[in-house]
């Protein structure tokens, strides 16, 4: 159903701008869920994302003549959702103290232990052997616990399935600093789930501790 | 080329995705073969990425693209794009 083809992408949209406007719903269709979850990876408030999603996808509309079709449609969505959030974070901040994991976003590269967590029990993949709620739930967990800038890498290449260039598009970064933070994050979710996840799994061997 | 545990550990999130030197993931392969523990971390790794890419680990809040739908229609009712370009 989603419609990923840059060229009946670029079709659709000379016909919205040529006055088909109905077929702008059909075409962010695809772009909703990356651009909430990045909103709600900035804001951090449902109320605040899905205001800012709308405010996005009418910034896209009204804007839809200055698309170049050099980036895929979603990945230009998903910059103007960026920067709506990051606009509407830095209107909060200064109504707030900095709250913001290790500072504001996308400033800094976080440090951190990226070891994994070293484990044997936890091998296959529990979907089977789990209630599905408890681990999604896990899941979301681990990822709001991420720091933001590899949240959002995680965000759009794990989760919504963008690739190197379409993430680094949308996010602004290099493909370099996308590998690197996903890398990283992949490493903090692995640390931080799998001793949670081995419950999950059938008990096959025991915990190897840390290595030295 | 003999590689050690933390090499590995590097190379993990690129191996997932094939995105590593051929030689490299002939390295990696041969440490994979006797070490469990790494064989362990990349597993585990491999099945974070797998559940997290689950549609329905992260769901819409109901009705959020109805009420956007409707949204874009009154926006739209306002004129075409170009038109009413305001920035």
């Amino acid at each position: 159903m989603s419609n990923h083809d840059p060229e009946s992408e670029i079709e659709s949209i000379r016909r919205i701008l040529a006055g088909e406007k109905h077929l702008f719903h059909d075409l962010i269709r695809p772009c909703e869920r990356p651009v909430f979850f990045m909103l709600m990876s900035i804001l951090k408030n449902e109320t605040e994302a899905e205001d800012a999603a709308q405010e996005t996808f009418i910034k896209a509309y009204r804007n839809l003549h200055l698309f170049r079709g050099d980036a895929q449609f979603r990945t230009w969505v998903v910059s103007i959702a960026r920067n709506e959030g990051l606009g509407r974070l830095r209107k909060l901040d200064n109504r707030r103290e900095d709250s913001i994991d290790g500072g504001p976003p996308g400033s800094e590269e976080a440090t951190g232990d990226f070891t994994p967590a070293i484990l044997t029990s936890w091998r296959e993949i529990p979907i089977e052997t789990v209630e599905r709620e408890e681990l999604a739930a896990l899941l979301r967990e681990a990822i709001a616990a991420l720091p933001e800038i590899y949240r959002n890498v995680v965000l759009l290449r794990d989760i919504e399935e963008m690739d190197i260039r379409q993430t680094a598009e949308a996010l602004d970064i290099s493909e370099g600093a996308v590998k690197v933070r996903l890398h990283r994050a992949r490493a903090l979710l692995q640390k931080s789930l799998a001793p949670k996840l081995k419950g999950f799994a059938p008990q096959r061997r025991g915990w190897f501790g840390r290595r030295a | 080329m003999r590689i050690d545990c933390k090499h590995v550990w590097e190379h993990i999130s690129a191996y997932i995705d094939g995105e590593i030197d051929p030689v490299l993931r002939a390295d990696i392969d041969k440490h994979l073969e006797t070490c469990e523990i790494c064989s362990a971390v990349l597993d585990s790794t491999r099945n974070v990425v797998v559940l997290i890419a689950d549609d329905r680990v992260f769901d819409l809040p109901a009705g959020l693209s109805e009420r956007l739908h409707k949204r874009l229609d009154e926006e739209m009712s306002a004129g075409p794009p170009r038109e009413s370009l305001t920035e």
